[in-house]
């Protein structure tokens, strides 16, 4: 079933345009990566859809967003978290530095009406970061790169999203660290989450999703497969190193 | 040894032991055992609670730079000031009283909430550009909100102009025709302690989770589920209208308002108060409040010397402790047996 579809999406900041109408769709349970270079427009296009405040919002100028089949233009930003369970883990983690590592767990429930469904989903938490469960009383500044990027996507999860969008998780993370955070991605996707994932190194993108869509300066260049992504010359040739 | 419940009585002490400051401060107010001076200086404490802790919801908690909360304290006072004085006595201007005077112990407080009802009416000004600014521009944005109530005031005749407004002390003359009490002690005490409840109930909400996002990441609480600009709305409004009623009270204090005790000086008061105290820290608040106005009262001698010495004053808090006296920290936080008092929900 399409869960997300984006249709002849056209956006820009102020008179420039950043995205010259883009389609694509995310099915139920499936882990898409958008892959590309910097400026392709990636991150312009998670935006879009979570439509985060002034001044960082783009504006979308045609095209459509559709959610489970409805359009979700104009619908205020809290909305989406709030209703419809989007939740993006942006680029930089917007975490709460001042605050212990349980805290901005806490406050990620702000939105949920569901008491009861909370302790499993801190559970689910722990059980996937298991150093966040160690570090649950440190204050979250004082954590490590990779540690900030993982209460990053587990503050995601505590607002009880379906869909997680996550913007470069992989950026400045030790390679170690960096594999541990896909395979906890993977893991969380087989519980049944949907994933669309922003990532530069294209390599261990395409292994680890489903699909993939290639972009360059505000269009999807190419779209498939991960396999037949892999195997592509053009992204072999200009991503993949040869 | 499990203590899981707590004993109504103790639950009590806190607003007992309130209600006992009251009747002590009125007992003494009425034997004159403190005179009129020292009576004035214990009302300008509460009044500068309610500034202080209404700012510091803003500037402390949500962590935004507001620099212009004389502005919504002088539309407090002007408000209530002009409602009893045509209401309650016999005023050159409106005329003779239009509701009985034996009334105002009742319309009062009533006034005094209409002022602060106008005064968060005049926080718009400030909660709706602070949609989508931030920061520094926002900051600029008070001190505008703050002088354009000032040259408004001082451009309408029928209140003064710039010559200021009196007859306030005629209407607490009224109160004492009705009953011969300390009356302004008695609004004053109730209204900070009202005041401080509803800062305390706010911040301790669902609301209070929703400010101490924003303070913390304004990107992180909106992708959190968290209405912004709403809260926004509430937390500018709600400190406005605070510092409404403490223009009210302040105004029938003094018996005289004057546009020019609501200028940039007075915001700035009310920011020392905020930063000596601690940001997002309410007993921070209180305590600095008090400190404050016993160090201006105690540096009165000095006259205009004192407006060198109490800006030293806070570089050297800046340099040496930062986040004020008590951080974000509350009593109870440093002193745990406090809770014992009151339990709050």
């Amino acid at each position: 079933m399409k869960l997300l579809e984006i249709d002849h999406l056209e956006v820009a900041y102020g008179s420039i345009r950043a995205l010259h109408g883009i389609s694509l769709e995310v099915d139920e349970g499936e882990i898409v990566t958008l892959i590309g270079a910097n400026g392709a427009g990636k991150t312009t296009t998670l935006h879009t859809i979570s439509r985060l405040p002034p001044p960082e919002a783009p504006r979308l100028t045609a095209g459509d967003i559709r959610y489970r089949g409805q359009s979700i233009v104009g619908v205020e930003p809290h909305d989406i978290v709030r209703r419809l369970h989007i939740a993006l883990v942006p680029e930089g983690r917007h975490i709460f530095g001042n605050l212990t590592v349980q805290e901005n767990l806490k406050l990620a429930t702000y939105a949920r009406r569901d008491d009861d469904r909370r302790p499993a989903d801190y559970d689910r938490v722990f059980d996937l970061f298991p150093r966040l469960a160690e570090r649950r009383r440190q204050r979250s500044e004082s954590l490590s790169g990779g540690e900030q990027q993982m209460l990053a996507v587990g503050r995601a999860l505590m607002s009880g999203c379906t869909f997680l969008m996550l913007d470069e998780p992989s950026m400045g993370l030790a390679p170690l660290l960096m594999y541990d955070m896909f395979r906890a991605l993977k893991k969380l996707n087989r519980a049944g989450m949907t994933i669309l994932l922003i990532e530069q190194n294209a390599h261990v993108a395409l292994q680890f999703a489903h699909r993939g869509y290639l972009m360059d300066t505000g269009a999807i260049v190419r779209a498939g497969t991960s396999a037949e992504l892999l195997a592509d010359p053009l992204i072999h040739q200009a991503y993949l190193g040869g | 040894m499990p203590t899981t419940r707590i004993p109504p009585r103790q639950r009590l002490t806190l607003p007992l032991l309130l209600a006992a400051l009251l009747a002590g401060i009125m007992a003494l107010a009425y034997f004159e055992v403190i005179d009129l001076y020292i009576q004035t200086i214990i009302l300008f404490i509460g009044i500068n609670i309610i500034i202080s802790s209404s700012l510091n919801l803003v500037n402390g908690h949500m962590g935004e730079f507001s620099c212009g909360h004389a502005g919504f304290v002088a539309v407090g006072a002007y408000v209530s000031s002009v409602i009893t004085v045509a209401l309650f006595t016999s005023d050159r201007v409106f005329g003779p009283p239009l509701l009985p005077p034996q009334l105002a112990p009742l319309g009062f407080p009533l006034a005094l909430l209409a002022g602060g009802a106008a005064a968060a009416v005049a926080g718009l000004l400030v909660a709706l550009p602070s949609f989508r600014t931030r920061g520094d521009y926002l900051a600029i944005i008070t001190i505008a909100a703050n002088y354009i109530i000032i040259t408004t005031v001082i451009n309408i005749d029928t209140i003064g102009g710039a010559r200021g407004f009196m007859g306030m002390k005629r209407v607490i003359f009224a109160m004492e025709e009705v009953a011969e009490i300390p009356w302004m002690v008695l609004w004053v005490f109730t209204f900070t302690i009202l005041s401080l409840i509803a800062i305390r109930r706010f911040v301790s909400s669902t609301y209070g989770k929703g400010i101490i996002a924003i303070q913390q990441d304004e990107v992180a609480a909106e992708m959190m589920g968290v209405n912004t600009n709403r809260i926004k709305l509430v937390a500018f409004m709600l400190s406005s209208g605070l510092a409404g009623i403490a223009g009210g009270l302040y105004a029938h204090v003094i018996g005289y308002v004057n546009p020019k005790s609501f200028d940039i000086l007075k915001s700035t008061e009310a920011m020392v108060m905020v930063y000596l105290g601690g940001m997002g820290s309410i007993s921070g608040a209180v305590l600095s409040a008090i400190l404050f106005t016993l160090l201006l009262e105690a540096l009165r001698p000095l006259q205009i010397i004192k407006w060198i010495v109490i800006p030293l004053l806070l570089i050297i808090l800046m340099q040496f402790r930062p986040e004020g006296i008590m951080g974000n920290r509350e009593l109870t936080d440093i002193f745990p047996r406090l809770k014992k008092l009151h339990r709050f929900k």
